[in-house]
């Protein structure tokens, strides 16, 4: 599934975070190679978010080290993009206005390229006959496809994903994957994908990374994932192999 | 004792450095103007967010100012056999200190608190967190054009409130109460000078600056509020910025006057 000989495009070492004394991450260690899916799984309340907001530079780490494809440390973060959970559009702004905000605030481009990204952005996801709707006008699984075009339109190397099917129903967090799958092979981007639905992350999932009391507990393929003897592994995600295996993953 | 000494030790750090973050803030705004792009489109919407969805509430308010200072004036003026000194009152009382004064309070009340409010959704919906991960400066983007137009918006609708609020004074004094118009106008004009302008043009300033930090700071720190998340820090917030724009505008008032004076 994954070209071995291509580089990393995220390191991250002895990652440590902790709030008043509540360690919440101990010492994770993750290598996200260039052009896979990553999915980082993990029970509620074991630090997957703050996980993904450290690497995003919402929060700033007490120990270790982030290194991206860059080289830079810690605070490079280079053509990253993140899509939030509950998606965080402005809602006082259109769907147009919320994909263009990236490109007007950090690039150079002109309106007239601007306005060409956008529209090729909004029709890539389906969104072309929505251009003037707020966030508030669209339905739960249009907000996501215009985050995710709001992440895209920038071009970035690495996508970050907070429960991306966190609230949804079994065919809409299945459409989720697809959609995550479908773009990256379009936008050509990595994508870590912080989520506690087994199911699908073994589906889509190039390699699956399981957090656990603050470490990274086991990293591996999907099918490594399903076949481990290990408790705490099959403890997490028996319900979802069971669930999984009638769809021949 | 010693208990009491070690509470108000702890508010007075606490206090100090509020006081230091919120320097802080403003000041990390105001230096990030020049790296803000599109500056002028977030400044456009400011003042239109401050400036022009006020003026209707500013006629409104210093009409009825000017209409009140005009009848009590005008008795009280009329009972020492001065009622021909009306304009030089509702003039000089506009000028130096109502027309900024209820000015600054309409502004907070209209424009402050949808800022505070705006800026507290904006930051319980993830909207702030989302701007620094694309890698904007959320400063630069919701606050910087918001102080930037706080200085133009104050001193033009102080200058708007007394304006009105003079016009105000003429209808109850001359034309309900038969005062001559011409000794309103005249001792209205010529009792205001230099020094009565620069004061009440600078009070807007500051008043103007000194507010919608208020209202900037307390939205933007929505989450820090203790005890409560969600839609009720959002109020919170929103009742926190008025009040303490409020309190933040006779405060200033006074120091600025008894510094001018």
């Amino acid at each position: 599934m994954i070209d071995s000989k291509l580089s990393p495009i995220l390191t991250v070492k002895e990652l440590q975070k902790q709030f008043g004394g509540h360690v919440v991450l101990s010492d994770v260690n993750l290598i996200v190679q260039r052009g896979s899916i990553v999915s980082v799984l993990g029970r509620s309340g074991t630090g997957k978010s703050v996980f993904l907001k450290c690497l995003a530079g919402l929060l700033e780490p007490d120990g270790g080290e982030i290194r991206f494809d860059s080289g830079g440390t810690n605070t490079s973060r280079l053509r990253c993009s993140y899509l939030f959970q509950a998606n965080a559009l402005f809602d006082s702004l259109t769907a147009f206005e919320n994909v263009a905000l990236p490109l007007e605030q950090t690039t150079r481009f002109g309106t007239s390229e601007i306005e060409r990204a956008v529209a090729a952005a909004l029709r890539t996801l389906g969104l072309e006959k929505f251009a003037e709707y707020y966030p508030a006008q669209l339905s739960g699984g249009m907000q996501k496809r215009l985050a995710l075009a709001r992440a895209l339109v920038t071009r970035p190397a690495l996508v970050l994903f907070d429960e991306p099917t966190a609230g949804l129903d079994p065919p809409a967090r299945h459409s989720v994957f697809s959609m995550i799958i479908r773009y990256k092979e379009e936008y050509d981007f990595t994508a870590l994908v912080v989520t506690h639905d087994v199911s699908e992350a073994l589906i889509f999932s190039d390699r699956v990374a399981l957090l656990e009391k603050g470490r990274i507990y086991f990293e591996g393929n999907p099918a490594d994932f399903a076949a481990s003897d290990d408790s705490v592994v099959r403890s997490f995600g028996d319900n979802a192999i069971t669930d999984s295996a009638s769809r021949d993953w | 004792m010693l208990r009491l000494l070690q509470m108000v030790g702890r508010r007075s750090l606490v206090t100090v450095a509020g006081l230091g973050e919120f320097a802080d803030f403003v000041s990390r705004a105001l230096v990030a103007a020049p790296t803000a792009r599109q500056l002028g489109k977030g400044f456009a919407r400011a003042i239109n967010e401050q400036g022009v969805r006020c003026l209707v509430v500013i006629t409104i308010v210093a009409l009825f100012a000017g209409l009140v200072l005009g009848l009590q004036g005008y008795y009280v003026l009329a009972r020492f056999g001065s009622a021909g000194l009306l304009g030089t009152f509702v003039s000089l009382t506009l000028t130096r200190e109502l027309a900024p004064v209820l000015a600054s309070l309409m502004i907070v009340g209209q424009a402050g608190s949808a800022i505070a409010a705006e800026i507290g959704v904006n930051r319980n919906s993830e909207q702030i967190d989302a701007l620094t991960t694309m890698g904007i400066n959320p400063l630069a983007y919701l606050i910087t054009p918001r102080l930037l137009a706080a200085v133009f918006v104050f001193p033009i609708l102080t200058t708007a409130f007394a304006f009105v609020g003079i016009v105000g004074g003429y209808l109850s004094g001359s034309v309900l109460l038969g005062l001559d118009a011409g000794v309103y106008w005249s001792a209205a004009r010529s009792s205001v000078d230099f020094g009565d302008i620069r004061e009440c043009l600078l009070k807007a300033l500051v008043f103007g600056l000194l507010t919608i930090a208020i209202c900037c700071h307390s939205g933007f720190n929505t989450h820090r509020q203790i005890g409560a998340s969600g839609s009720r820090a959002v109020g919170i917030s929103t009742t926190r910025a008025v009040v303490l724009s409020s309190i933040a505008t006779l405060a200033s008032d006074y120091l600025i006057t008894s510094f001018l004076v």
